[in-house]
């Protein structure tokens, strides 16, 4: 395809393929946006929520344990795990809150799969006053109760979405559909570095305060020497954030990954750039990589995490991974599940499902490092919702 | 003239606003949006637009999304959908635009899709996730084929944007007529009447009114400031309903009422 409109492109990546009624409001956001993330006082305002509400900047932790476990490189975790809420979607859900509060919007909205995007929102929410519903597959609703009822406490309306497959994608295009008709005083809040622009770029940036704090801690905790960054990949929101500020440091290796679910068959992984099947296309107004079938119909994919389970990724990983800036992999349901039970067990800390799925390319990685190197993984999030989940999978009476 | 434009300066001259219907292709499979197509003309249909399943209709309501959901599960697809605009030509050249979204026609290729399509007999495009930032390329196969890709305007539109779409305008423009997706409600005019307004001192494009209209009296007062109305959900609600003849009726009552109200 060729690009001619360049605005919010990533490469020949990313663009607006929105219905018409949703142009005026995304040339408002990106005109706010623009104005905002230059201006001292919203970013002076961002800040303060970051540290005093959320708990930033959050630790990097040097994981001792799992060091000597794999015996190479010193391992370090980013703890996006410890902020509040449980993973590093409330960076992002301050930020877009804040800037709709600027803006005069009333009412925020979002998609959720897993809930825990929807979690954040609904908690911003809470915060600022504002009225939030998220939209949630039906079935995704039935497999996160917990969180259903977190965002119900914290005041938040869950909006069923029994259209389509009934998940995440589906609630997504639901969510642009209510916002289609409500444009005048409701933010769409995202979850992902994905959709049409400005979103992946004020996503991005809103989470580049990972990759920003890892700049800092790494120079006191090892004089700077950094050699390989991990970090898992749903819509690519934390991945973005770890990497972004790291972009043009090429000597680091960065790996994106992605979930290889139970194998490589269509419809049984959530893989889109580490899998060859996968080609360019449009979903929820960007031009990206996405698994798609022979005549263009998004697939329902599959992963043992709700949170990688999308068929789409962020515009900007699609360029990363054809300039080779960003390689990306895949790790399935099974190696998920035995580094999630590795981390408990080695460092005491439970790690989310999706996160999981990074710690697991230490498997591969480790062996061919040395001890003088040095890794540091993205903890997107903590494991306490998936807590159910796993002692299913693992044949647990809870 | 394109089948389109003959259609418009024809309605244009006999005085008569025109009626245009959408049908989701495949529902309940091809041999009958064929026949459904055919009968929707004889029941004073100006127009069909054919409806181009996608698994992700961002701008559609629960009706319409139901049958692209329906029509996928039983095979439909954009192949599938030229050939039942080829069987449609044996026996009419009702003008034929197809709906669809963008990543089916990315996926198809848009130089091959436009000629295919211009081989086959359709008419023209309307594709509603590409604003005219990203239609470059493929209005660009269209004209080389001698398409349309419709634009579109909402009672939204600023008044610069109503300017870029007038000036590239081709067939007709789509004009919104609510802030929201497709399906059938209960509607105020008014705003979209003030941009057709608007539009009409800019272009000599047709306005063809959609969103929302269910029954003949919402058809006569949608079509106030526009050349035609279009109607989909509440066709389509029929057919999943395997309610033919009823998609039918209603048709013919909304060409009744359109020309008892407008036709002089
Ligand atoms: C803990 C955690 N990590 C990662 C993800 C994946 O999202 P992203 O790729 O945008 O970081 C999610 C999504 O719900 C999540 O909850």
């Amino acid at each position: 395809m060729t690009v001619e409109n360049k605005k919010g492109r990533f490469g020949k990546f990313g663009g607006q393929y929105v219905p018409e009624i949703v142009m005026p409001v995304l040339n408002q956001l990106e005109e706010a946006y623009e104005k905002y993330r230059r201006d001292p006082e919203f970013l002076k305002d961002l800040r303060k929520y970051y540290v005093e509400y959320a708990g930033r900047p959050t630790l990097l932790y040097y994981a001792d344990k799992l060091t000597k476990y794999y015996g190479g490189a010193k391992i370090y975790l980013k703890r996006e795990d410890l902020l509040h809420t449980g993973a590093h979607k409330i960076n992002n859900a301050l930020g877009q809150a804040l800037l709709a509060q600027r803006m005069g919007k009333k009412q925020v909205i979002a998609e959720t799969g897993a809930g825990q995007h929807g979690v954040a929102t609904a908690t911003v929410a809470a915060l600022f006053g504002m009225k939030c519903k998220v939209f949630m597959g039906a079935v995704d609703i039935e497999r996160q109760k917990l969180n259903v009822f977190r965002m119900k406490l914290l005041g938040a309306e869950v909006v069923p979405v029994t259209t389509g497959t009934g998940t995440l994608k589906d609630a997504t295009s639901e969510a642009i559909r209510y916002w289609a008709a409500h444009i005048d005083d409701t933010h769409y809040i995202i979850g992902s570095a994905v959709g049409p622009h400005p979103y992946p770029t004020m996503v991005r940036d809103f989470q580049s305060v990972i990759g920003q704090e890892i700049r800092q801690q790494i120079q006191q905790e090892t004089g700077g020497r950094l050699d390989y960054m991990i970090a898992c990949v749903g819509g690519g929101s934390n991945a973005i954030g770890t990497f972004y500020e790291f972009k043009d440091d090429a000597q680091i290796k960065k790996f994106g990954v992605e979930a290889a679910g139970r194998g490589p068959a269509i419809g049984d992984n959530a893989q889109t750039l580490s899998n060859p099947n996968s080609r360019p296309g449009v979903l929820h107004g960007a031009y990206s990589y996405l698994a798609q079938d022979e005549d263009g119909q998004v697939i329902e994919v599959y992963s043992i995490s709700a949170g990688l389970d999308y068929p789409g990724v962020g515009p900007e990983h699609s360029m990363f991974h054809e300039q080779g800036v960003v390689e990306y992999v895949g790790i399935n349901d099974k190696e998920a599940l035995d580094a999630f039970q590795l981390l408990c067990r080695t460092e005491g800390i439970i790690p989310a499902v999706e996160s999981s799925h990074a710690l697991a390319y230490l498997e591969k990685l480790m062996p061919s490092t040395k001890p003088e190197e040095v890794v540091v993984v993205t903890l997107s999030g903590r494991g306490d919702k998936d807590v159910q989940q796993v002692a299913k999978v693992l044949g647990e009476e809870i | 003239m394109t089948g389109v434009e003959n259609k418009f300066a024809e309605l244009k001259k006999a005085g008569k606003k025109g009626l245009i219907i959408y049908i989701t292709a495949g529902i309940p499979d091809a041999d009958s949006t064929v026949q459904l197509v055919l009968e929707a003309e004889k029941a004073g249909a100006d127009m069909v637009e054919l409806g181009i399943p996608f698994s992700d209709p961002m701008a559609d309501g629960p009706v319409i999304q139901k049958a692209s959901y329906d029509a996928i599960q039983k095979g439909m697809n954009l192949h599938r959908v030229l050939d039942i605009v080829r069987e449609i030509r044996k026996k009419s050249q009702i003008p034929l635009v197809g709906m669809g979204y963008i990543n089916i026609m990315l996926n198809y290729g848009f130089a091959k899709l436009a000629q295919d399509a211009k081989e086959a007999g359709l008419d023209g495009f309307i594709i509603p996730d590409v604003p005219h930032e990203e239609s470059g390329e493929l209005k660009k196969a269209c004209r080389d084929n001698n398409l349309h890709l419709v634009e579109f305007v909402t009672p939204g539109t600023t008044d610069q944007r109503i300017g870029e779409t007038c000036s590239t305008a081709d067939g007709f423009i789509y004009c919104v007529s609510i802030n929201g997706v497709t399906g059938v409600r209960k509607i105020d005019y008014s705003p979209i009447n003030r941009v057709i307004s608007h539009v009409k001192k800019q272009t000599a494009t047709p306005c063809a009114v959609g969103f929302g209209i269910g029954t003949p009296e919402a058809a006569v007062e949608a079509a106030a400031e526009a050349d035609a109305v279009i109607v989909g959900s509440a066709v389509v609600k029929n057919i999943l309903e395997g309610a033919d003849q009823e998609a039918m009726k209603l048709i013919a009552s909304m060409r009744q009422a359109l020309d008892n109200s407008y036709h002089k």
